[in-house]
């Protein structure tokens, strides 16, 4: 923490937008603390009830995968068909499978 | 969508020229397949430093605008006639600095220091639309921004919803859902006035023709003069010309003028059967050059308040992370009291 303004963390903003659904990612915003990250998040993402609840992280916290989509980090679950149901072959005639 | 993966971006794009002397053609390629794919750039890709720039550009000058978009109708505040009024102006004025924000927090994640660019605003370094340099004179003025300066927003900015710089097409998708508010608070204002005196017929014809050339101004340049447009369309970070858009705009306030019972200023302006366009008069274009270039009716004005309320904001600024400190360091004594077994 510290008093310059140009220091003042970076956090992401997550929110719920109705019970039953997963928090998602809507957006970064500035403040000097978690509690005031929180206000500034109702302020700026939830003005027209968008949200029934608000996570917000500070941005350094957060481990990221490396960008690209094709990244061999993904590979592991590339060529493993079989974990999808269309894998596998079933007679039409047999029901409810 | 922070910083921290900017950084991590920089480390992987080093590594992929380590790997291989042919690393940055294979990046290139991969861009310009995503983006011919329709599909979406994000942060942490590799993306050519011209889009990186352009983009930081373009979404900053377009966040400066809406935070000093909040000046000619914020003057209206303390002067709305209803509480009614006062209530949405308030709301409006609001969302404008929010839609200032998103913009804000798209830009950072493309590696752009949101405090830097507050001072790049405030020191004219970087631009913001020419249309917010012209007065406010009367209440119907406001109604006139909600109807023409809105709408024309709106016809800027939802094709902009399918950019190709995913953040930024998330901040235009939430910002058009908000603007569409504005747009119909100011022209339900506008058949309100249309409905009582005389007097009041007269100040909302003088605020359309007062705003009509401006606002078709803001489209920009014609596209003869446009000088990023090719560019920016190839990167899919404008999806149609000016003029495309400056006619789509014309296309559908003429319609909603005759609604109203105004008159737009421009005597050339009719209808076209054989283009399917209305034809008109071509905006003044040095009016629009002067005022980018610093010369409108209220550049030094809007310029001075946005400086000043970034001056006296300081103290709180200050306040807000001496608090801070202060809590951190309360919180980092309670945990050495508590000891190794707490």
């Amino acid at each position: 923490m510290t008093r310059d303004r140009r220091k003042w963390p970076l956090y992401e903003v997550f929110i719920r937008g109705k019970r039953g659904l997963n928090h998602v990612h809507v957006g970064s915003l500035h403040a000097a603390d978690d509690r005031m990250a929180l206000t500034h998040a109702r302020d700026l993402y939830t003005r027209r009830n968008e949200g029934v609840s608000i996570w917000v992280v500070r941005s350094d916290a957060i481990t990221a995968s490396t960008p690209d989509e094709k990244d061999p980090f993904f590979a592991p679950s590339g060529d493993k068909v079989y974990r999808h149901p269309t894998f596998y072959d079933i007679p039409e005639d047999v029901p409810h499978i | 969508m922070s910083n921290v993966e900017v950084e991590n971006d920089a480390q992987h794009h080093a590594q992929h020229h380590a790997q291989s002397g042919t690393g940055e053609r294979r990046l290139q390629a991969h861009f310009d397949r995503t983006i011919s794919h329709n599909q979406r750039i994000e942060p942490r890709d590799w993306m050519p430093e011209g889009y990186r720039k352009t983009l930081i550009r373009q979404i900053a000058q377009h966040a400066h605008s809406e935070i000093i978009g909040m000046q000619p109708e914020g003057e209206w505040i303390t002067r709305a006639p209803s509480l009614r009024r006062k209530a949405i102006l308030f709301a409006k004025v609001q969302d404008e600095a929010g839609h200032g924000l998103y913009l804000y927090s798209a830009a950072e994640t493309l590696g752009a220091d949101r405090a830097d660019l507050t001072e790049r605003l405030i020191e004219g370094r970087q631009k913001y639309s020419s249309i917010f340099n012209y007065p406010t004179l009367n209440f119907a003025d406001v109604g006139v921004i909600g109807w023409f300066v809105d709408g024309a927003a709106i016809c800027n900015q939802v094709p902009l919803c399918r950019s190709s710089y995913g953040p930024y097409a998330r901040a235009m998708v939430r910002i058009c859902k908000e603007e569409s508010f504005h747009q119909r608070q100011g022209y339900e204002l506008l058949m309100t006035m249309m409905r009582g005196t005389e007097a009041q017929r007269q100040m909302v014809q003088d605020a359309v023709d007062r705003w009509w050339w401006p606002s078709l101004m803001m489209f920009g340049p014609p596209d003869s003069e446009s000088s990023h447009t090719v560019q920016s369309m190839a990167w899919r970070i404008k999806l149609h010309t000016n003029d495309e858009l400056r006619q789509r705009f014309v296309d559908m306030t003429v319609p909603q003028a005759e609604k109203l019972g105004v008159v737009l200023p421009d005597p050339q302006l009719r209808w076209n059967n054989e283009r399917g366009h209305h034809d008109f008069s071509t905006p003044d274009w040095s009016e629009l050059k002067r005022v980018i270039d610093g010369d409108g009716p209220c550049n030094a004005q809007r310029m001075a308040r946005r400086r000043a309320a970034h001056e006296e904001g300081a103290w709180v600024r200050e306040a807000a992370g001496a608090y801070a400190a202060k809590q951190a360091a309360h919180e980092a004594g309670k945990k050495r009291q508590e000891g190794p077994a707490g």
